[in-house]
């Protein structure tokens, strides 16, 4: 399996922020995106999931999965993709297991178990309270179970470490270990080493310096 | 889909307040309608239908804004976009969990309301039952309205501006089969019928559309 982008450029509010940004990461590699605030970091993460329109063409002829193993057939990109952006996407009203559950049927099973899930990320206890009680570090683990909960074989990660303390990048460094062995592929987009072994790497050069740029 | 109209009941229930303003500023108009026309029974009663229909049309568009807006605050729109349901179908889940929670409780504050003004039973249920199949094409187009100003912070009244236009022939479907029950030569059922086809028609047309605009934002 490999994940190939081939030539995208993304515009935002109609200036370009990406152009000619092409690479390709296979099974069980991770690929590090980096460069300076503004560069577009967010934004190429937001494109290979689908969420941005590309400038030129479409989709799903510039971002394509190649080589898929047989199980995985036709199935769209996006289907086969998790999104961990700046906002961890839980309700604060509900509790960390309806958010976790409501996600694990919308996106697909076949995961963990929301006790093994929370196990993983050292929450265990936390299944009844409101997710709007839990601080900033324990709702990014949360939002983490929901990668965990479905299965799904590409993970796009925007900023994933922010808010953990240091035993949580361990732990989840080792989550992230654990999805490429099993054949996944990371695409993440951080300032601070996450603790993979030889990642790729992308460097991202802001191209609109003139004005403001979106991060 | 059941999950997400679930979800979307859930959250509207347990977070309160926001579920009786709808009905409240539906109040307030009703209220300040006789001030306005003065001591004229007869004349209140004869705009009755009509002010409730501008009452429950207003109050609607009110409620529109957070159809998706909270949804895209806290990511919740991003995950959507992966999951396997079909954008459309979403929007028409959430399209039906909004009108349950902000145009049912309209349609039952009716026949209430419906007494301020003076109105007689007859009407009243003639009214109330044009609100109850018109109301949802109203929330259908605003959904479209709310899905192209997802991105803005201040969308409420764009949202307004943007699907006004769109329901006045519900609103003239809605008035003339509530007159058709209490005016002789006037008939009830073919407006009614139409009214119903025009909810029906929209509930169709607007998730595509307002999916097709939920794809196309930027933000």
């Amino acid at each position: 399996m490999k994940l190939v982008c081939d030539h995208i450029a993304v515009d935002r509010g109609g200036e370009a922020i990406l152009r000619d940004v092409s690479f390709s990461v296979s099974s069980g590699e991770a690929l590090i995106v980096s460069g300076a605030n503004g560069a577009g970091k967010s934004t190429l993460l937001r494109a290979l999931a689908g969420l941005l329109p590309l400038a030129e063409g479409r989709t799903s002829n510039h971002i394509r999965l190649e080589e898929r193993p047989a199980g995985l057939g036709y199935l769209p990109l996006a289907e086969l993709t998790h999104y961990l952006g700046h906002e961890n996407a839980m309700k604060p009203a509900l509790t960390v297991e309806e958010n976790l559950n409501f996600w694990r049927d919308e996106l697909g099973g076949d995961g963990a178990e929301l006790d093994e899930a929370l196990d993983l990320v050292e929450l265990d206890g936390v299944q009844n309270l409101p997710y709007g009680h839990l601080s900033t570090g324990q709702r990014r683990r949360v939002s983490i179970c929901r990668l965990l909960m479905s299965e799904r074989p590409l993970w796009l990660l925007d900023e994933p470490t922010s808010g953990l303390d240091k035993a949580s990048e361990n732990r989840f460094a080792e989550i992230m270990q654990d999805q490429l062995e099993a054949g996944g592929i990371i695409v993440a987009a951080t300032h601070l080493p996450l603790g993979l072994n030889s990642p790729q790497t992308l460097e991202i050069k802001p191209l609109a310096l003139d004005s403001g740029a979106f991060d | 889909m059941i999950a997400i109209l679930k979800r979307d009941l859930a959250l509207s229930l347990r977070a309160g307040g926001g579920l009786l303003t709808g009905v409240l500023f539906f109040l307030a108009v009703i209220v300040v309608v006789p001030f306005s026309i003065g001591p004229d029974l007869n004349l209140l009663a004869r705009l009755g239908p009509a002010v409730l229909w501008i009452g429950a049309l207003l109050a609607s568009l009110l409620e529109l804004e957070r159809l998706f807006q909270a949804d895209r605050e806290d990511g919740s729109l991003d995950q959507m976009m992966l999951m396997a349901t079909p954008l459309p179908v979403l929007v028409f889940a959430k399209a039906v969990a909004h009108w349950l929670i902000t145009g049912l409780p309209l349609v039952l504050a009716a026949p209430l309301f419906g007494l301020f003004l003076n109105m007689s039973s007859t009407a009243i249920l003639a009214t109330s039952a044009t609100l109850l199949v018109g109301t949802p094409a109203i929330t259908f187009i605003g959904a479209v309205g709310a899905a192209i100003t997802v991105t803005l912070p201040r969308g409420g009244l764009l949202i307004a501006i943007l699907a006004l236009p769109l329901t006045i022939p519900v609103l003239v479907f809605g008035v003339s089969a509530a007159y058709g029950a209490v005016e002789d030569p006037a008939p009830f059922l073919p407006p009614f019928l139409i009214l119903t086809t025009i909810s029906l028609f929209f509930s169709v047309i607007g998730p595509f559309a307002a999916a097709f605009a939920l794809k196309m934002r930027s933000g």
